[in-house]
């Protein structure tokens, strides 16, 4: 396999508690008892499942994964139905299961299959999920996700997101020949491959609302430049080089515009927004401090950023309409930095200091503001929601070396994901 | 133990920088063959082998030609945590660059300001910028033109040591004087 390649492995699964209540490690326990016992039947016979591929598997990880299910071991299954005509309900229900995913993986030619499957109620026996599938083989671990995503949805009430992907910076190598690279991944970090390779720095990925394309930094030439890639072609567009500073892009929900940070010849930093079509910039923050770190609202008339005007760096809120004065979001604890909004604009997060760590933390928008530290580690930095609003990815550092984890929403789950080599960091999770 | 983390740091740093080809070429365009980059204890060959050159009166300034070690070829000024003032040590270089830059006007320079790896990236960008400017700053204020001068901020994205601990961190909080060719 190649090496630029690195394969990201899933290493493990680690309950954990906030900090704010030590007696949460009861609630933990209870955590893991109140996740829902599923069975997630094979899909095929063995001899067919080792020709192809393994659907319930994927099912069954992603599923685990979440933390919202325990999947039931496929040992202490007594029986290997395919269809719901040939469930034995009473047995399940003695063996303490709540759902039963059954299914086929049907070869359908060349190159060619049918995912066909139903998720029943054991308890009242209803079938809830009655579907089929159509994919290549290629394209058989992709259908596996949507099939997560969709007994998550019914079972949890949340749209999955499974089968969505996340773009990072891969660092290999070591001083002074380090080499950068800007992947795009599944959500589970399979799949992994280079978006752009550089010997200098990438930085700062993120997503166009349409899933289509990655504007980033790139420090080509010694000087930052904001491009846009279209993840398809690979064919890119250098949208900002002008003097100074060109970093942060964060797109606008409709995907017109780019809010980035450029700076004055005195080294200024504040946030403009470049509309992509008339290449028109647009100042919209005015201080002396640093501004920076943009992120819009959902509906793009205001944006939330870094700015250290007040002393140490805090989030700030303002509109985009000219005019409008900054309002400043945080109060406790003096770093507070890169704000990132859930999907429904609900939850603000970010990175804060504590304890001098730098850790994961949220801010409630709609009550009364109360912020949430979410994670324990000291370099916890670059939270990105995932597009169902149930989880935040974020860089972390493991003895010395840069990798990827993921918290739940609430602060109850947390794991990590290890690049096999090199340091990982900026995750960016795409949209649906 | 730290002590010998940090010579260890600094000999590996000196190797580095010896064998980096990007530094290779910030030659100046009139001492053919004089190395400015490096930092404390690097500068190898140091500048004390040319004559005439811009720097050559300055290693007479500084007498510590022989070893590379004075101001100018260090290149590098360095700042506290979350600190853009220029402590009094680095005066010395700015000084020194200034008069260098002022008695050559075609000299062009560019002072790259990095962070350490602490706190978020983009606003690290801003903190490198911030020391670069402060360099930008006291250089003009003592004569050098406008126009001389670039900044870049790398942030923490272009480390000059690895690692976790103060010893890496400080060695990473810093501007860079590049003179470009």
């Amino acid at each position: 396999m190649n090496r630029q390649l690195a394969l990201m492995a899933l290493i493990g699964l680690v309950m954990f508690c906030p900090r704010t209540w030590a007696e949460l490690v009861v609630e933990v326990t209870k955590g893991q008892d109140d996740a829902i016992p599923i069975a997630i039947v094979p899909f095929s016979s063995p001899e067919e499942a080792a020709a192809s591929f393994d659907v319930a598997q994927l099912v069954s990880d992603d599923l685990a994964r979440s933390a919202r299910f325990k999947s039931m071991a496929r040992k202490d299954m007594i029986d290997q139905p395919h269809t719901g005509a040939k469930i034995g309900f009473d047995d399940w229900r003695r063996l303490s299961n709540d759902y039963i995913l059954v299914g086929q993986l049907q070869p359908q030619g060349a190159d060619r299959y049918n995912i066909v499957f139903e998720l029943y109620n054991v308890l009242n026996r209803q079938r809830l999920l009655g579907y089929q599938i159509s994919a290549n083989k290629a394209g058989l671990r992709l259908a596996s996700h949507q099939v997560a995503d969709m007994v998550f949805e019914k079972i949890i009430g949340v749209r999955g997101a499974f089968a969505t992907r996340i773009a990072y910076i891969s660092v290999l190598g070591h001083l002074p020949s380090k080499t950068y690279q800007l992947m795009v991944a599944d959500a589970d970090g399979a799949n992994p491959r280079v978006v752009m390779q550089s010997n200098e720095p990438l930085m700062s990925p993120a997503w166009s609302p349409d899933g289509q394309n990655l504007a980033y930094v790139s420090f080509e030439g010694r000087l930052p430049t904001v491009y846009v890639q279209l993840l398809k072609t690979g064919e890119r567009h250098r949208v900002s080089a002008r003097a100074g500073v060109n970093q942060a892009p964060a797109w606008s929900p409709d995907g017109r515009k780019l809010a980035l940070t450029l700076s004055t010849r005195e080294g200024n930093l504040d946030i403009y927004t470049l509309d992509l079509a008339t290449q028109a910039v647009t100042r919209i923050t005015d201080d002396p401090g640093i501004d920076t770190e943009p992120q819009w609202s959902k509906d793009g008339q205001s944006l939330y950023f870094t700015s250290d005007r007040a002393g140490g760096p805090q989030i700030y809120r303002v509109g985009v309409q000219p005019g409008d004065k900054p309002r400043r979001l945080t109060f406790q604890g003096s770093y507070n930095a890169r704000p990132r909004l859930s999907p429904d604009d609900s939850q603000l997060a970010f990175v804060t200091q504590e304890d001098g760590a730098y850790r994961i933390a949220t801010m409630d928008l709609r009550g009364r503001g109360d912020v949430l530290v979410l994670t324990r580690g000291h370099f916890d930095v670059s939270p990105s929601y995932a597009p169902n609003g149930a989880e935040i990815i974020y860089a972390s550092r493991d003895r010395g070396r840069g990798v990827l984890a993921l918290v739940s929403a609430d602060g109850r789950v947390q794991e990590r994901l290890v690049s096999s080599e090199g340091e990982v960091q900026e995750p960016a999770w795409s949209p649906f | 133990m730290t002590r010998i983390i940090s010579i260890a740091c600094l000999l590996a740093g000196a190797v580095l920088l010896a064998g980096c080809p990007k530094k290779a070429t910030t030659i100046q365009p009139s001492t053919a063959g004089k190395q400015v980059g490096g930092s404390a204890s690097t500068a190898p060959g140091g500048g004390a082998s040319t004559n005439g050159g811009p720097l050559g009166g300055d290693n007479g300034v500084n007498g510590a030609g022989g070893e590379g070690t004075g101001p100018l070829a260090r290149k590098v000024i360095y700042f506290d945590f979350d600190k853009a003032e220029i402590k009094p040590e680095f005066a010395d270089i700015v000084t020194l660059s200034a008069q260098n830059l002022t008695g050559h006007p075609n000299l062009k320079l560019k002072l790259e300001g990095n962070t350490d790896e602490r706190g978020t990236r983009e606003y690290n960008i801003g903190l490198g910028e911030r020391r670069a400017q402060t360099v930008r700053r006291a250089l003009m204020l003592q004569g050098v033109a406008e126009t001389q001068i670039t900044t870049v901020s790398f942030g923490a994205e272009r480390p000059a040591a690895e690692g976790d601990d103060e010893t890496a961190w400080a060695r990473n909080r810093r501007v860079e004087l590049v003179y470009l060719p």
